[in-house]
């Protein structure tokens, strides 16, 4: 029997197709949005409700082997978070570093339907995969870490652009990955020798590349694959008073590989790259200067990786900045290094607003949002935990859509960060519209997900509906009715099926996941083989026919075909 | 049939996962083994000896042949009925079987521990605390210059770690022993510190001080006794300057430091000491895991409920506290009203108060061989060899995951652990409904 169902009368707030507020009926068959039903399809009566395509993240760790790293180092954060086991659900913990299981609820309550996990070590994509698998309802993927890549390093110092576009074809093929993830390239090389670099013309140790020739070679070779997402990038430097120039010289090292007016480079967790002054004492927000330059070039896009005030666990692949996180907080630290490929961090971390370091950096990712002003250039994030946890989304949203939220956390931080932020005098306010494009539309717009972040006829049926009447509260002046409101949906649809209702899961389900796959000629992929095998050996300690993931590894996998112009 | 040479063939006998072995198959035997250790080609050539090949249930006081269907299906009734049953072993087994386990022991709000908690248990407690500067073992392969090992004997328990991970490696960075050191720190001179460059023989259960007298040698400070553990205090400092002076230095470390004397604490002091390290140069450490998946068994334990073993489900959520939820304490309080076990042969290996209470409660057990366990198990459901009659993913000792092959078929009658825990778990869900 076909499953269908209608949704009816809900406020439809529908970016990609120019739809902001009007009252409409939506119909779905067979797990997708269709333009009739037959008169017995199961009806839903959302008068009075706002109606959202499910929502995408493009930056969350969600899965693998630092995510779950991080599980074993923190038990403390789990005592204070359980989830019991009921009829429907599996039992779990939370707080920063959920279980698989209760990520995939928990990401479902809130109306978000497809996530990615933007930082995968190659050589451990397995275990990201058997996390991801074990990760319900949502749709979801990852991003290989390709940026410190000792083949990569070489074939860009060795100028063989088309052996390197192969061979990321090659990597993602073989890690199911989505996407090219760059993290401050070169500086985990370096940090396999316990050395930091800092600029993007810092030679390599060894390698004789540096971070701007590995940026713009992926960047190039992204475009020759003609993958669905661009580069991504963490750049160097983060952490660092004064970093935000690093930021904008990373986006600035690729605009004249730009041709049309769309962005070729994404930029991710841009807060903690934002920083202006010198030293911690005069650190300030280098979010102005940041917006100003995404505001006057087009190939650029960014993530937020907004600050929420509270403890969370610090993770990324950026060894050497988690070593110095350490260092500076004294708290505990977990490092692993992969070879030839990439490393990684973890540090615990709390976020106090009375501190003056964590309240700028509050401040940063707020004012980055709201000076922005394309917003489909701009994604909600909080690179989950990094910022805090994916479950904070709705105090960033109540943030965004109410200047009286922001003065009242203002009021409550650092004196001395209050006077030195330009936050106060922002007046903007998102509108509900700006928030689905920001938070869905758009990052499925630049993840290339066609049937996502849309309820077009033929759109996957992934749709949040809030329990919110924007024509009978006014927001602005009532933040916790928004927060409250993006806390738990009414209704969570995955694939047209009910997956949560007001807060409790329904269905348990397990979605697909994303893959790229890249096709080069026959003659390069020989050749590129044939290269491989002579070196692999010296750079792994295992057998490079183990490496590949095979295809029944993945639980539902979903492969997207791009063709390669080498 | 004709033969069959299979190449790249991953190993599961330690934590070491070579992926390098090639198997012989003839006539759906395996043969020959070359690149194996002698650990490996006994495993390899001898997996066919002593197993039990059908499902057995004891009628009275005597196990009698039965079928699976039953087998189970009165497995799942004993689990379904216990208050606290217990689910142990699980290191050697896949992650797909450990995963249907875990939610097994959450179906029935039992406890789920696996054999790290008789194993390198201090190990992870030690990490909850201090956490723990490591990498995947290409790393050492291709940069350390000093590599320890630390109540460990690799020539014995881990025969190829030091020709494929380290100091008998060829890396990117260092091309041969010459470029590297060799430290072995025990309580006698094991076939490995008969290999090292410095080999420092400490007094038993004396590992916390020369830790301790370790850190505060690299930190600077002033020692003020001469002799620690054993060792005179200018051979501690020469060893605190070969630390500090290396490029990349890699600690690995056995059960003669996680479970003598001081046990966890022993673990902090070296993870501390590796940490402090860093602010001086590069340096590593990394446990010798035993079995092939006991990493996995952490791995697939922790992304399902937060913790690593030990998991308590008697309230229907994941509770953790080792020392009260592991195995082995549970048994020794009488606590546990049944036990499943499951790739393990905990009868063997724990103190005799907790093994004699397994034998007082229902005992089942699923494994390939004929073991003390499976002699004292009221059912036994015999199963398949994961990376030789059956597929299945498995953690080597640094994380990195493999997927291991099917080489043979198990014998016709026998079924694989995933099956049998699959079959166990829809049949209890069915007897709950």
């Amino acid at each position: 029997m076909e499953k269908e169902l209608s949704i009816l009368n809900a406020i439809v707030f529908d970016p990609l197709n120019n739809i902001e507020g009007e009252k409409l009926d939506v119909h779905i068959k067979n797990g997708k949005i269709v333009e009739s039903v037959g008169r017995k399809a199961r009806k839903i009566n959302a008068s009075g409700k706002i109606m959202m395509p499910g929502g995408v993240d493009i930056h969350s760790h969600i899965a693998g082997s630092k995510v779950n790293a991080g599980r074993l180092l923190r038990p403390e954060d789990h005592r204070k978070d359980v989830e019991i086991k009921t009829k429907r659900t599996h039992s779990g913990v939370g707080y920063s570093i959920p279980s698989t299981r209760i990520t995939g609820y928990r990401y479902a309550k809130m109306g978000y339907t497809t996530v990615f996990d933007p930082a995968t070590p190659p050589l451990k994509t397995r275990h990201t995969h058997e996390e991801l698998d074990s990760t319900p309802i949502i749709d979801k993927g990852c991003f290989p870490l390709l940026g410190n890549n000792w083949f990569i390093m070489e074939y860009l110092r060795d100028g063989r652009l088309d052996e390197c576009a192969a061979f990321v074809a090659w990597m993602l093929k073989a890690t199911k990955g989505y996407a090219i993830k760059i993290v401050d390239p070169g500086g985990v090389e370096a940090w396999g020798w316990g050395k930091f670099i800092k600029g993007l013309d810092d030679p390599i140790i060894n390698f004789d590349v540096t971070p701007r020739e590995i940026i713009r070679g992926l960047c190039k070779v992204n475009k020759i694959l003609n993958l669905p997402h661009i580069i991504h990038v963490h750049t160097n430097n983060l952490g660092n008073p004064g970093n935000y120039q690093t930021t904008i010289d990373t986006m600035d090292a690729v605009r004249d590989l730009a041709d049309e007016k769309r962005p070729i480079i994404h930029i991710t967790h841009v807060q903690f790259t934002g920083f202006s002054g010198s030293s911690w004492l005069n650190l300030g927000s280098g979010a102005p200067e940041i917006a100003d330059y995404v505001n006057d070039h087009s190939h650029v896009s960014v993530d937020l990786g907004q600050v929420i005030f509270g403890d969370t666990t610090t993770m990324t692949a950026d060894g050497p900045f988690q070593y110095f996180l350490h260092q500076l907080s004294g708290n505990k630290w977990v490092n692993l290094d992969v070879e030839a490929e990439t490393g990684s961090g973890i540090v615990p971390f709390q976020y106090k607003r009375t501190n003056y370091v964590n309240a700028i950096q509050w401040g940063i990712g707020l004012e980055l949002a709201l000076l922005v002003e394309d917003p489909w250039r701009v994604f909600m994030t909080t690179d989950h935990p990094n910022g805090g946890p994916f479950t904070s989304y709705p105090k960033v949203i109540a943030w965004l859509m109410s200047k009286k939220a922001r003065e009242k956390m203002i009021s409550r931080i650092n004196r001395t960060a209050r006077r030195r932020l330009d936050l106060p005098n922002i007046d903007r306010e998102y509108t509900l519209g700006e928030i689905a494009t920001i938070t869905r539309a758009a990052p499925a717009k630049s993840l290339t997900l066609m049937n996502k972040g849309h309820l077009g006829l033929g759109a996957d049926a992934d749709i949040a509906i809030y329990d919110l009447d924007p024509s009978k509260v006014d927001l602005e002046n009532k933040p916790s009715t928004i927060r409250k409101a993006f806390k738990e949906t009414l209704y969570t649809i995955k694939n047209g099926k009910i997956v949560s209702k007001q807060g409790q899961i329904t269905g348990n389900s397990y979605g697909n996941t994303f893959y790229t796959e890249s096709q080069v000629s026959k003659n390069l992929e020989a050749d590129l083989m044939k290269d491989i095998q002579s070196r692999f050996k010296d750079y792994y300690t295992i057998e490079l026919e183990n490496y590949p993931i095979s295809d029944s590894f993945l639980r539902n996998p979903a492969k997207i075909n791009c063709k390669a112009e080498v | 049939m004709s033969q069959e040479i299979i190449s790249n063939v991953i190993c599961t006998v330690c934590g070491c996962s070579c992926d390098h072995l090639q198997v012989t198959i003839n006539n759906d035997k395996i043969v020959k083994v070359k690149n194996a250790c002698a650990m490996s080609s006994g495993k390899m050539l001898g997996y066919r000896n002593e197993r039990i090949t059908q499902p057995m249930m004891k009628k009275g006081r005597t196990l009698k042949p039965t079928t699976y269907e039953r087998a189970i299906d009165a497995t799942a009734k004993i689990i379904t009925k216990s208050s606290s049953p217990l689910f142990y072993g699980w290191s050697l087994t896949s992650n797909e079987a450990i995963e249907i386990g875990v939610d097994l022991a959450e179906e029935t709000g039992g406890f789920f521990d696996n054999t790290t908690s008789i194993c390198h248990g201090p190990t992870i407690l030690g990490v909850h605390e201090i956490g723990e500067s490591s990498c995947t073992l290409g790393e050492i392969r291709h940069r350390a210059d000093l590599v320890i090992y630390w109540g460990s004997n690799p020539v014995h328990a881990h025969p190829l770690h030091m020709s494929r991970y380290t100091v008998m490696s060829k890396g990117r960075f260092r091309k041969s022993r010459a470029d590297r050191k060799l430290v072995v720190i025990d309580v006698r001179k094991t076939d490995t510190a008969k290999l090292a460059d410095v080999f420092i023989q400490i007094e038993p259960n004396s590992d916390y001080e020369l830790m301790s007298a370790l850190r505060a040698a690299v930190r600077g400070d002033e020692i003020e006794q001469e002799i620690v553990s054993g060792v005179p205090i200018d051979k501690i400092e020469e060893l605190a300057e070969m630390l500090i002076n290396c490029e990349f230095g890699a600690l690995f470390f056995g059960l003669g430091l996680t479970m003598s004397s001081g046990k966890n604490k022993n673990i902090e002091a070296a993870l501390s000491l590796v940490k402090e390290l860093n602010s001086k140069t590069k340096f590593v450490i990394m446990p010798m895991r035993g079995h092939f998946n006991v990493n996995g068994a952490n791995n697939v334990t922790t992304w399902l409920t937060g913790y690593p073993y030990a998991v308590d489900f008697t309230q229907g959520f994941p509770r953790y506290n080792p020392g009260e939820t592991s195995a082995v304490d549970l048994l020794a309080r009488g606590e546990c009203d049944s036990a499943l076990i499951v790739a393990s042969d905990p009868i063997s290996n724990f103190p005799h108060q907790a093994a004699k209470h397994l034998t007082s409660i229902p005992l089942m057990t699923i494994d390939p061989h004929i073991t003390p366990t499976t002699m004292c198990s009221d059912i036994i459901l015999p199963s398949a060899h994961v990376g030789i009659e059956t597929t299945g993913s498995t953690y080597r000792m640094d994380g990195v995951v493999l997927e291991t092959r099917k080489l043979v078929d198990p014998p016709k009658t026998v079924k694989t652990d995933v099956e049998i825990l699959s079959a166990l778990l829809k049949r209890v869900k069915s007897l709950k409904r």
